[in-house]
């Protein structure tokens, strides 16, 4: 019953013009699974703009995790540093952004249970013009590099 | 030109002060130099208390982070962990150490459970607050708490891998991002000569 009135709601949005179209697309998204005790975990993908005005990821949000933010990562003399992008992260038009390990990431905080491979983690991203992108997570064991199907 | 004149007078006084300070410093006798590394006191992944005692003898391999970490320190312990197994049983001859910065949350049971999720053989090390600190002044490892929404944060730190001969002398680093193939020699370098 819950399920299909999940469905309904689920279609009824999908027809709502109140949920903006968007130009943006959201490829090869991964994270990676959490070692016992963790309770954050990076997720990173590709987001293509194909169209001609500007975008912005302002947020995101998964079941599997209380809180979910837009972090930037940088490495200077040899330190990480590691910020909220309050404002989100910018999405130009015609352009490619990538979220990856060394750089901007989805930061998943307070998980409900530890990421485990074969249990990929949905996750809805939220843009500035009001559009969301469902995209799945492939899970690769701790540490591991982006795996070779996200390519 | 006068002014120019003066100028260079000035500097090469200040110069020679420098000169003079940094030969005083050499021939003194004593170590006032900067040396990365030397004695500290922290808990291992077991509760019970170790010191730079417990790891002389042979090389030891030490990284800053802490279990909190979505990135860096999952992929640095992951890279390490590939190297580990590249150098197979010769591994053995050192200890791979994983010191938290973040010792509020990263209790030794905690850290004993992150670090299984990589090689059996790295090893976690929490402590005090003060204990930590002066552990990462050893190593002029830079770290700090970043506060985030919420009341939650954050660390930034250091993400060098220190090398460190069985002498407790430093014998190289390897860089965050560093090519796998020339951090392994490093290592191979490290557990041959170190």
């Amino acid at each position: 019953m819950t399920r299909l009135a999940f469905a309904l709601a689920a279609a009824l949005c999908a027809a709502s013009p109140a949920l903006a179209q968007t130009a943006v697309t959201a490829s090869g998204g991964w994270t990676r699974a959490t070692p016992p005790g963790a309770t954050t975990a990076g997720g990173f993908l590709t987001l293509t703009n194909s169209g001609e005005t500007d975008d912005r990821l302002v947020g995101a949000r998964t079941p599997d995790a209380t809180r979910v933010e837009i972090h930037s990562m940088e490495m200077s003399d040899g330190v990480m540093r590691m910020r909220p992008l309050e404002d989100g992260l910018p999405l130009p038009a015609g352009a490619t952004t990538e979220l990856a390990p060394g750089g901007n990431h989805i930061m998943m905080m307070d998980l409900a249970a530890p990421v485990i491979v074969g249990a990929p983690v949905p996750l809805t991203l939220m843009l500035e013009s009001g559009a969301e992108i469902a995209v799945e997570l492939q899970v690769v064991p701790p540490g591991a590099p982006k795996p070779a199907e996200a390519q | 030109m006068p002014r120019a004149r003066i100028a260079i007078a000035a500097l090469t006084l200040v110069l020679a002060a420098i000169a003079g300070t940094l030969l005083w410093i050499t021939f003194r006798g004593e170590d006032t130099s900067a040396t990365v590394g030397g004695p500290f006191t922290l808990v291992d992944e077991t509760g019970r208390t170790v010191t730079q005692a417990d790891f002389e003898g042979s090389p030891t391999v030490i990284f800053f982070g802490f279990t909190f970490c979505p990135d860096v320190c999952p992929t640095t312990l992951y890279e390490l962990t590939l190297q580990m197994q590249d150098l197979g049983p010769d591994a053995d001859k050192a200890d791979w150490l994983f010191v938290t910065v973040d010792p509020e949350r990263d209790t030794p049971e905690a850290l004993r459970q992150y670090t299984s999720a990589f090689d059996s053989r790295i090893i976690g090390l929490s402590g005090t607050e003060e204990q930590v600190a002066a552990m990462a002044k050893q190593y002029f490892a830079y770290y700090k708490r970043v506060p985030m929404e919420g009341g939650d944060y954050t660390m930034e730190h250091t993400a060098t891998v220190f090398l460190m001969d069985s002498g407790n002398e430093l014998f190289g680093t390897i860089g965050y991002g560093e090519d796998a193939g020339m951090a392994l020699s490093k290592l191979r370098r490290l557990l041959r000569d170190g």
